[in-house]
């Protein structure tokens, strides 16, 4: 008997309207991609919540993982010239 | 200077301080527990949610409600699906939930362990039951663990169509035939306890309740939001001219707000133990359905396969 374990999981993503990047809206089973795409409609989108969505296998996703916080985001904490409030600007200059 | 914080003085601190935790992240092994637990049982009893409702789609009184009712039905199985696929973050497969349901090693709510009698019950389960579910739920858009907190922010957002349609249908029945408020009332003396059950037992016996607020997996008290409920739900059951069935409800100037009598706990953990109304029917439906299902799950994978296959010798 086919279980759903046979199924992949998807993570899903939805652009709710031009102009909007797309947003992980979160997961489901399904055996393909098209189907993926049919359930997520169903799922996720009942009420007009978005223009376009994108389906991907959680599989495929490579991610950073919570171990490499440190080493991979703290180099740029001490990067304080990179913000625009590290600049001292007399207020007669105007917005800036 | 100097000390020594153990991971776990770490994780109380971090969630402490409003942050959410992400599936990857650290966490205890019974924080990792309990919300898996937590989440199940909320995904099975949006899932088993959807018999006590669906009975009655086919016997709805008009085209419009009958739109409605579907609608909602609908929505309980998104919500249902949301609440599993955020369950799956932390390391449980679908499979292994669902078995858990259906061995009944999973609870779910006990309140669909209530049958559904009459036409006023849909009136009565989505203002009250619905009711008692938002007012739980709206304090879980803030709860620590990430997926759960996204998961309910937009179970919330759909939630508020199903209390208003319930109340609609109290509201025209209240207005209705002598016969009609009768019914009305009716639903109303038999889902009011249940639903103030629905938060389960008080503070003082709800031993699981504390570390969950220390975790910050629960926000606020059973007891807390009962009492919101309560105050709440009050002035609307006035509204339309129906009574509350609680001799001792009153309002208590003091504590600006209802004072209430005991619940019957002993019909609480009978239900809890498997030995309410529908408990038996509510398992042997699900099975049923997820059995019958199967040929579907076998031929999506089939056409899936006979795709790929497709896809695999056009190319070549
Ligand atoms: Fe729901
Ligand atoms: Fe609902």
């Amino acid at each position: 008997m086919a279980e759903k374990s046979d199924f992949k999981i998807w993570e899903v993503f939805i652009r709710s309207k031009n102009g909007l990047s797309h947003k992980h809206v979160g997961s489901l089973h399904a055996p393909d991609a098209d189907m993926a795409i049919s359930n997520a409609r169903d799922v996720y989108c009942r009420r007009s919540e978005g223009v376009s969505i994108w389906v991907v296998p959680s599989e495929q996703i490579t991610a950073t993982s919570p171990d490499e916080k440190e080493p991979l985001f703290t180099p740029s904490d001490d990067k304080i010239y990179r913000h625009p409030t590290f600049y001292e600007i007399p207020d007669e200059v105007g917005h800036m | 200077m100097g000390e020594e914080y153990s991971l776990e003085d770490r994780f109380q601190q971090y969630v402490e301080a409003e942050n959410k935790v992400e599936p990857k992240d650290w966490m205890p092994e019974k924080y990792r527990q309990t919300v898996i637990r937590q989440m199940s049982q909320h995904a099975h009893s949006e899932v088993i949610g959807m018999q006590p409702e669906a009975n009655w789609i086919t016997r709805a009184p008009s085209l419009r409600s009958k739109l409605i009712l579907l609608a909602k039905v609908q929505d309980e199985a998104g919500h249902g699906l949301y609440l599993y696929s955020a369950t799956e973050t932390l390391g449980i497969t679908r499979d292994e939930l669902i078995n858990q349901l259906q061995t009944g090693k999973a609870k779910y709510s006990s309140i669909f362990n209530y049958p559904t009698v009459t036409w006023a019950d849909m009136g009565a389960v989505g203002w009250l039951v619905d009711g008692a579910a938002i007012q739980n739920q709206v304090m879980l858009c803030r709860t620590s663990y990430g997926p759960y907190a996204r998961a309910m922010v937009k179970i919330c957002k759909e939630e508020s169509f199903h209390q208003r349609q319930g109340y609609e249908i109290m509201m025209r029945l209240a207005a209705g035939t002598k016969e009609q408020k009768a019914m009305a009332q009716d639903a109303l003396n038999r889902w009011w306890w249940p639903s103030l059950m629905m938060f389960g037992p008080s503070d003082d016996n709800s031993p699981n309740s504390a570390q969950s607020m220390k975790w910050r997996i629960k926000r606020k008290s059973n007891d807390t939001l009962r009492q919101e409920f309560v105050d709440k739900t009050v002035p609307q059951a006035e509204f339309i001219g129906l009574t509350i069935p609680d001799p001792d409800l009153k309002w208590n100037e003091e504590r600006k707000s209802y004072d209430f009598g005991e619940m019957n706990w002993d019909e609480f953990y009978a239900v809890v133990k498997g030995n309410g109304p529908c408990n038996k029917q509510r398992i042997i439906n699900h099975i049923k359905a997820h059995e019958e299902g199967a040929w579907v799950r076998e031929a999506a994978n089939a056409y899936a396969k006979k795709q790929q296959a497709r896809k695999k010798q056009s190319a070549a």
